[in-house]
């Protein structure tokens, strides 16, 4: 395949070998979180194409009917509508805690790859670690996924079911084995004699490392600038708006006037859209950036020619930039900006792939002469 | 590891753990009362709207957004502390690269990490306290991070163009 990574087992130096040894804790954190990342992505792309516009409607339609049934007096279908709303918010609210956790989980786990050769642990302790991490921040996003569909059954508590006890206790794991790392870390921060952590990733400046850790930087930078820019113009004004509209909505309904509720539903709905739009542009913009700035580290890892690996680079903060732009142009710009937005999201997860498969190039290279890959 | 890298590292894990802790927390003990107060409310406000009960309703949502309120900074201190933690420790690795003396890379270190930690916590105080000093907590916080960020772009472009 031509030039590929400098570090290339030809020119790797044995201590690099050594930190990225098969089944060994860096390797197992580096691929179960770009695994974590895009198994969430993919989640959240069917997720987006297939559940939430879906649900959004369901929501709508039974919000809708709740109000009406007020309109005309009838607090029974009120009940049912409501509860109805809430079994709906529910449905949507475990998928996009599944999708959040399952990338963030997977960002963690890229930087404790990182952080591997500053951790003071013995190599069996960090891979145990390693397991229990990556064991937990698989069980919380399925066990959150199971939560509206488990419910209350066969649980031991009145309000938990199985799923979220199951889903903290994933939490839970994260939370020891961060606390192990940490500890790890303070003791080689905390030691009399200070040794060096050698790591070629953290030397290595290829000029696509580059271009994607200035490009996470800026769009962190604008994700940060965005939420400063929405918190004190529109936060407060949204939040105000919520309510009221809430209470006109009510209001009209105990006067009977139907226009009246009319309006006020219509307004609200654009509020909940207009919200919707600020926060996954924000949220996404820091995201991708994290993102960018930890794939930067992992370059030399990219088993493929350099154009090639300019190539993904450039793919990725391309669609990391045009999701949250589009996103935002959504309520103006209807479906057309929604397509792009989506198209933002697929270029990321294309280029992830092609950053995974560099990846899994680079550990059968590595493998196959000392008989490991066998 | 030097000084303004370690407080980046060591911060930033400690601060993944607050933020995890108090997610678990929130998770364990409070998010489904809330969550549960929060359709309650709604549905009250409504059945008393049917029943042509105008106060009573008024009353219920405005239950519903004392409810919302706390309910929204709940779930954004929690994941706010966890993203700034991760952004805290990505820095912190490639730290070295920027093009500042140590001095001033340990000043935005400090920046980082003080706006980190108390933005969230303004954030979260104003679920406790709805007046202007949780508010001013949490401005001033965000205000750390966002400088902090714009000197370390900077000290990385400067990084670029004089290696």
């Amino acid at each position: 395949m031509g030039k590929t990574s400098s570090l290339s087992p030809g020119n790797l130096a044995a201590g690099a070998v050594a930190s990225f040894a098969p089944l060994g804790a860096r390797r197992l954190l580096l691929l179960g979180g770009v695994g974590l990342i895009l198994a969430g992505m993919i989640f959240g792309d069917i997720f987006a194409v297939f559940v939430l516009h879906q649900n959004a409607a369901r929501v709508g339609a039974n919000l809708a009917a709740g109000v009406h049934a007020a309109l005309v007096g009838d607090s029974t279908a009120v009940l049912t509508s409501f509860q109805n709303v809430g079994g709906f918010l529910e449905n949507r609210g475990t998928k996009v805690d599944t999708h959040v956790h399952m990338i963030d989980f997977g960002y963690l786990a890229l930087m404790l790859a990182i952080l591997q050769p500053w951790i003071a642990l013995s190599e069996i302790s960090k891979k145990r670690v390693a397991w229990v991490f990556l064991f937990g921040s698989g069980l919380l996003p399925v066990c959150v996924f199971l939560i509206h569909y488990v419910g209350l059954a066969y649980s031991p508590l009145q309000a938990i079911g199985w799923a979220s006890i199951l889903a903290d206790l994933g939490g839970l794991l994260v939370l020891l084995a961060m606390l192990a790392y940490l500890l790890g870390l303070l003791r080689r921060a905390t030691a009399k004699e200070e040794r060096g952590a050698q790591d070629a990733l953290l030397t290595d400046r290829g000029s696509e490392g580059r271009w994607m850790l200035a490009g996470g930087v800026l769009l962190a930078l604008f994700g940060f600038l965005h939420g400063a820019y929405y918190a004190s113009v529109d936060l407060y004004r949204h939040e105000a708006m919520d309510s009221s509209i809430l209470s006109e909505m009510a209001a009209g309904a105990a006067a009977s006037d139907t226009a009246d509720v009319e309006r006020s539903f219509r307004e609200y709905g654009q509020l909940q859209g207009d919200k919707a739009v600020q926060i996954a542009a924000h949220a996404h913009l820091i995201e991708f950036g994290l993102l960018a700035i930890m794939l930067a580290f992992f370059q030399p890892y990219v088993a493929l020619r350099e154009a090639w690996k300019r190539r993904w680079a450039g793919v990725l903060l391309l669609g990391s930039a045009l999701l949250p732009v589009c996103v935002l142009l959504e309520l103006r710009y209807g479906l057309v900006a929604g397509g792009l937005a989506d198209l933002g999201g697929l270029l990321v997860i294309i280029s992830l792939i092609a950053m995974c498969i560099g990846i899994l190039r680079y550990t059968g290279e590595l493998d196959a002469p000392s008989g490991a890959a066998r | 590891m030097s000084g303004a890298r370690r407080l980046l590292i060591l911060g930033g894990i400690a601060l993944a753990l607050v933020g995890m802790s108090y997610g678990l927390w929130y998770a364990v003990f409070n998010e489904h009362q809330e969550l549960e107060g929060l359709g309650k409310s709604l549905t009250a406000g409504f059945s008393a709207a049917a029943e042509r009960n105008a106060p009573a309703a008024a009353a219920a949502l405005k239950q519903y957004k004392e409810q919302k309120y706390a309910y929204d900074r709940h779930v954004d201190v929690h994941s706010h502390w966890i993203g700034l933690a991760m952004l805290l420790i990505v820095l912190g690795i490639a730290f070295d690269r920027l093009a500042f003396s140590d001095g001033m890379k340990y000043l935005l270190a400090i920046g980082l990490f003080l706006g980190a930690f108390t933005f969230p916590l303004g954030v979260l105080l104003q679920t406790y306290n709805h007046g202007a000093v949780p508010r001013a907590v949490a401005i001033a916080g965000s205000a750390l991070v966002i400088a902090s960020l714009g000197g370390i772009t900077l000290g990385f472009a400067r990084g670029r163009e004089s290696s």
